[in-house]
């Protein structure tokens, strides 16, 4: 089994978001960074465990600068077994994937794993457009990741239910809840990440089709407006006349 | 020309599909072009999308799209956009457009934002669209440059509006499909209308106490129409099934109305819901986190204002 675990370093959940004073950057002072957490509670931790049970290689890549090596050995401390970092800024989902592909191409990966989406950029663009690239199938959403042999049972969150599906080796997933169980890096995990392999490999020139060139805030809310517990009728005559929602 | 591809899940198409239709057919008007629709496999009238605004609907009836894959799927819509010159190709950010939407960029060579939110405006030939970012925290205006661009647009972010009238779809073929998925089965919830797509959200937390309590909040949603959903803790304890789990970890909605009934409002939360039009937040605690993100608040036990709540909509709802 050789799986590839694509991560991305996002600001922590809880952070707070701001910009320069144009609005054309993310303010990263103070910002604390972590491992987007559907790439490491889900992708990760299910490549790690497939691997587990089947032997093989799971490489955890990230396309980012140096700055994001903490992150990657995260990702060795929690299971992967080498790592891969494209060295560059991260500009923009056409970019990053163009990055991966021209990486994956050539390793003949069995299954390549993405989280659903970032949550910065909340795209869910990467996945696809990396399998696009490699001409493999994708399944993005996927709950639930089976193998038997050269088989793959996966199970996809749609609209208000759940796909069950088959497909062969290799092919792209993005992975949601479900998938896996988080797991905690233990002491063990985190002393030979320090001497797993890192490999450092250059980028390819993509030019960028897509960017964010402004940021806002969103427009700060009116305040709340309290209404007493027993003037339930002025709830609803406001939600009726004023907010036109019912 | 702006190409639409509308879904049509299991031969129906979604409110969805008619919202994608009209933002792309305002999207046409806004470049001076004309809008089409692209269905693919056995929906039954796909001429009904000429009301919502496609001057033209092509249907490719091919029994092989009647499930989905991602591969197959991309395939056809670049084909069609490529025969027809589009310049613009609009998706519903779904789970289908989510996983179309990449490819058919590469396919095309062609800029993709995912999850718009409103109408782009022009800058040369350049188009300007924004979407929500850092889950919900801000917002961002991205610049597509490349010749063919594609959009997946958020579930009610524009209103189905009557921009036309039905038309006759035009049967049109495609490349033999190289879908390599083989779906074994589709399981959906009858009866409501999915978490995604919902206008009305009724959701409880932790503040309900357990799972026999539930018989309050099912039945307010009931009096709305509206589809019930729960925090992380509560799905995690198999309260509520865990398709009904919003925030961060869940999935992220945007109704026009929420109601958060016992839930404190943390930030993993607030990340899946902070983008409805109109929340409304019950609560005991006022000091409770959900009051900042709130329009509406009742400070109360909720064991005696959701009834209460039920019975002023259902005397509402009456006359
Ligand atoms: C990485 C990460 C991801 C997470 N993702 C999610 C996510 O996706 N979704 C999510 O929901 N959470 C998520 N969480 C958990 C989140 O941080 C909170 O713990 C959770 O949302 C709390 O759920 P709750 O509001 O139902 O419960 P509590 O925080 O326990 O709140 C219960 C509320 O009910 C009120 N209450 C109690 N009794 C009554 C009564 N009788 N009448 C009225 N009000 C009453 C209380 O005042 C309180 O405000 C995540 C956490 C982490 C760390
Ligand atoms: N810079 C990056 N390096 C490696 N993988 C990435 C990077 N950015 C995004 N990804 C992967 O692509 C997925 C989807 O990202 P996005 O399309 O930005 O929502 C993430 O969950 C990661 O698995």
């Amino acid at each position: 089994m050789k799986l590839l675990v694509c991560i991305s370093q996002t600001p922590d959940t809880t952070a707070k978001v701001s910009f320069n004073a144009d609005g054309t950057e993310f303010n990263a002072a103070g910002v604390q960074f972590i491992m987007n957490p559907y790439d490491e509670w889900y992708a990760l931790v299910r490549a790690c465990e497939l691997r587990e049970t089947l032997g093989g290689t799971v490489v955890a890549l990230n396309v980012g600068p140096a700055a994001n090596e903490t992150t990657i050995r995260k990702a060795l401390a929690i299971g992967a077994d080498e790592a891969v970092r494209i060295d560059c800024e991260p500009k923009s989902a056409g970019f990053v994937a163009k990055q991966i592909a021209e990486y994956a191409k050539n390793e003949a990966f069995d299954i390549v794993f993405f989280g659903k989406e970032t949550i910065d950029h909340n795209g869910s663009e990467v996945g696809a457009m990396v399998a696009e690239y490699l001409d493999l199938p994708y399944i993005s959403y996927a709950s639930k990741l089976d193998l038997n042999g050269s088989v793959a049972t996966l199970e996809r969150d749609i609209e208000g239910g759940v796909e069950t599906l088959e497909v062969d080796l290799p092919f792209v997933v993005s992975a949601a809840k479900g998938m896996a169980e988080q797991r905690i890096p233990n002491m063990r995990g985190i002393m030979t990440a320090r001497t797993k392999p890192l490999k450092e490999v250059p980028a390819v020139a993509f030019e960028d089709n897509a960017k964010a060139v402004q940021f806002t805030l969103p427009p700060a809310k009116a305040g709340v407006k309290l209404i007493q517990p027993d003037q339930m009728d002025e709830l609803v005559r406001l939600l009726h006349e004023e907010a036109k929602v019912i | 020309m702006v190409l639409v591809f509308a879904e049509s899940p299991r031969g129906q198409f979604k409110k969805s599909a008619f919202e994608a239709v009209t933002y792309g057919r305002k999207v046409a008007d806004a470049l001076g072009t004309s809008c089409a629709a692209l269905v693919l496999g056995n929906a039954a009238n796909a001429g009904q999308l000429g009301q919502y605004g496609a001057a033209k609907v092509f249907q490719v009836s091919d029994a092989s799209f009647d499930t989905f894959d991602s591969q197959a799927y991309a395939a056809a819509i670049a084909e069609v956009a490529g025969k027809n010159g589009a310049k613009v190709v609009v998706l519903s950010h779904s789970s289908t457009g989510k996983s179309v939407a990449g490819r058919l960029a590469v396919r095309l060579n062609a800029g993709l934002v995912s999850g718009v939110n409103s109408l782009p405006s022009t800058q040369g030939n350049n188009l300007r669209v924004k979407k929500s970012v850092f889950s919900g925290k801000a917002i961002a205006e991205y610049e597509i440059s490349s010749d063919v661009k594609v959009v997946s647009l958020m579930g009610n972010a524009v209103k189905p509006e009557n921009l036309g009238s039905a038309v006759t779809a035009e049967t049109v073929s495609v490349g033999a499909s190289k879908g390599r998925i083989r779906v074994k089965s589709v399981k959906t919830q009858e009866g409501t209308v999915p978490l995604p797509e919902a206008e009305i959200v009724v959701s409880a937390g932790r503040g309900m106490k357990g799972p026999e309590n539930w018989g309050i909040i099912e039945d307010l949603a009931a009096s709305l129409g509206a589809t019930t959903a729960c925090s992380r803790p509560v799905a995690d304890a198999h309260w509520r099934p865990h398709h009904e789990h919003v925030g961060q970890t869940g999935i992220a909605i945007r109704p026009n109305l929420y109601f958060a009934i016992g839930i404190s409002g943390a930030i993993q939360h607030l990340a899946g819901v902070n983008n409805s039009k109109v929340i409304v937040v019950i609560n005991k605690d006022p000091e409770a986190p959900f009051f900042k993100a709130a329009d509406y608040g009742v400070v109360g036990d909720l064991f005696e204002v959701v009834p209460q709540l039920n019975a002023a909509i259902k005397k509402f709802k009456a006359g």
